[in-house]
């Protein structure tokens, strides 16, 4: 079986689900090949092989510097020899590029896959459907069978230092229909789906009446105020931890804080190892989000919050007084 | 201008959903129009309030579909087409795409297609991009801000690197992120006139098209696995519980 592998990155930095793309392919018997666009992509065609690849295809061409879905899937769609799948990390660029080759190539897309086995000469795979709901097995009956692999499901294939191989160069496709122009301020901070630990905050992290707002502020005003205090703390946390923070759409929703740290059902999906929550009750559509995380730690006021049917350990009380004390009690330990 | 919002109707998030006998499950909870496809709604009217225009909501399902193009309606949008055939029940993304890019081509002359980040049930976030590559329109997926300048759509994308600005002449397709900002109700007038609305029904006849094959071939639907659901709770002062649960933290070695 012959598996392409597109090899995501950003300016020349791989995304880590890349490899574990590789390292997946090879797991399943097949002569994997990298798939390698961009501009100035050397170093990420030589990492391919290190991670496992066994052949390199490589477009490098300026006009490649942006990723643009329909340049990259004309590109690859014009490539030779159209293997039996190709994989595809689900980033925002490898879900974009695998709805346009699925179309360019007339075949499926099996998306955001969490496992993968191989029954006759067919993928079959399994997927979270209704954000993790309930899982849906699967497969793509034409080739070749195109699969977005979900960040963190899979193992990541330790690098062999020097392993290199053939690379065939392809010619970029240019035409294009979108314009780059570029990027504003970045999130900062970890991203959600790629954190190993993500420290989140829910509605009972404004629950502190004991706060008294500065003067002059109405009830709203007084509200956000209050959970901006919750989430320093949860941030302090996050960053002792060196995790992302996240939120529940209760909070997202009162404007405690920005869309890209919601966690559920209409947020991200995410799966880190440690997942600590607080003052969120848990809602189907937030447990629904983070029910894959390894250790789930929840800390609320109320013992009967759903939370905790979830977690691995809770601890029943105020965030105000416990968080500033796992801070400490962390950075102590960590010796930070 | 002319524009086109595609809707999806799904269980409600609120739903309790689990596999019985190989079908998803989602009790008595109410059908309601995707929470994502209200965001391109919006998007697609405040286009249109800013150009001039129609907005034409179109959707692919069975006969209680119509409520989400009625709840489109309500919202603001011109007419609505309800795309209903009994060879379509079974759709994978690139033939729900196939047959929103045919209709998109009878409408003819559409400017713009907005859709929703992704439907709440099937978690796909394939078919704008996949409508978009058909009918040979520029993509402007995850967009947070939507403007139209000099004869171009401006857009900002939420990417995990962080939001990138994207321009593309028309005709193009876009999908709609939460941070567009909060969807409108609709209005009272709004829900009547949308009650009063006569909604056509479009076959694949109409459509001229034949029903797509599906690639993608659904095997089985399962529960997920289940949990652990021993949770331990660490007692003692506050203090005392940090230190236990540091301890018991450390111990599960994934920091």
């Amino acid at each position: 079986m012959n598996i392409w592998v597109y090899i995501d990155h950003f300016k020349g930095s791989a995304l880590p689900t890349s490899w574990e793309a590789v390292g997946v392919a090879k797991s399943l018997g097949a002569t994997v090949t990298g798939l390698v666009l961009g501009s100035g992509v050397e170093l990420v065609a030589k990492q391919a092989f290190e991670y496992g690849a066994d052949s390199v295809i490589l477009s490098d061409d300026p006009a490649l510097a942006d990723f643009r879905a329909e340049v990259f899937a004309s590109t690859i769609a014009a490539a030779s020899e159209i293997p039996d799948a190709i994989f595809l990390p689900t980033s925002t660029r490898g879900r974009e590029l695998a709805a346009m080759l699925a179309i360019d190539l007339n075949t499926g897309v099996l998306v955001d896959v969490t496992s993968i086995e191989l029954s006759g000469d067919k993928l079959v795979v399994t997927r979270p459907i209704y954000s993790g709901k309930i899982f849906q097995k699967e497969t793509c009956v034409s080739k070749p069978q195109i699969v977005t692999l979900r960040g963190r499901s899979f193992p990541k294939p330790a690098p062999t230092a020097g392993k290199a191989g053939e690379i065939k160069k392809v010619a970029a496709k240019p035409e294009a229909l979108t314009n780059v122009e570029g990027y504003t301020a970045s999130e900062g901070g970890v991203s959600l789906t790629d954190a190993g630990v993500i420290v989140s905050g829910g509605r009972g992290v404004s629950n502190n009446p004991s706060l008294q707002p500065p003067a002059g502020m109405d009830e709203k005003a007084a509200e956000i105020w209050r959970a901006q205090q919750g989430f320093k703390l949860v941030g302090d946390l996050a960053s002792v931890l060196g995790a992302a923070m996240g939120a529940s759409r209760a909070a997202v929703d009162a404007g405690y804080v920005p869309y890209s740290h919601q966690v559920g059902q209409t947020g991200k999906v995410v799966s880190p190892d440690l997942y600590i929550a607080c003052g969120i009750s848990g809602a189907i559509q937030h447990l629904a989000g983070m029910r894959t995380s390894k250790v789930i730690v929840a800390i609320n006021k109320d013992a009967d919050a759903p939370i905790f049917k979830l977690a691995r350990y809770g601890v029943v009380g105020d965030l105000f007084v416990i968080l500033p004390e796992l801070t400490e009690a962390f950075k102590k330990k960590l010796g930070k | 201008m002319k524009i086109v919002a595609c809707v999806k109707q799904v269980p409600d998030t609120a739903a309790k959903v689990t596999a019985e006998s190989g079908k998803v499950n989602w009790g008595d909870a109410p059908l309601v129009i995707n929470p994502w496809d209200e965001y391109a709604v919006e998007a697609a009217l405040q286009m249109k309030e800013a150009q001039g225009g129609t907005v034409t909501a179109v959707t692919i399902g069975g006969p209680s579909s119509a409520d989400a193009l009625k709840h489109a309606l309500a919202m603001g949008c011109d007419d609505a087409i309800h795309i209903n055939d009994p060879a379509l029940a079974v759709l994978d993304t690139q033939s729900a795409a196939r047959i929103l890019a045919a209709a998109v081509k009878k409408i003819d002359g559409v400017d713009l297609v907005f859709f929703g980040k992704e439907a709440v049930d099937g978690n796909s976030g394939l078919v704008a991009s996949q409508t978009a590559r058909l009918l040979g329109f520029a993509s402007l997926t995850l967009a947070s801000v939507v403007k139209f300048e000099n004869g171009a759509v401006r857009v900002e994308r939420a990417t995990e690197e962080g939001r990138q600005v994207v321009t593309a002449k028309p005709p193009a397709v876009l999908s709609i992120v939460k941070d567009y900002g909060e969807p409108r109700y609709p209005s009272f007038m709004g829900i009547r006139k949308a009650s009063k609305a006569v909604i056509p029904t479009w076959t694949l006849s109409d459509l001229g098209t034949a029903a797509p094959v599906p690639a993608v071939s659904m095997l089985e639907i399962l529960n997920p696995p289940s949990r652990e659901v021993n949770c331990e709770i660490i007692a003692g002062t506050p203090g005392e519980a940090a230190e236990k649960l540091v301890e018991k933290i450390l111990g599960e070695k994934v920091l």
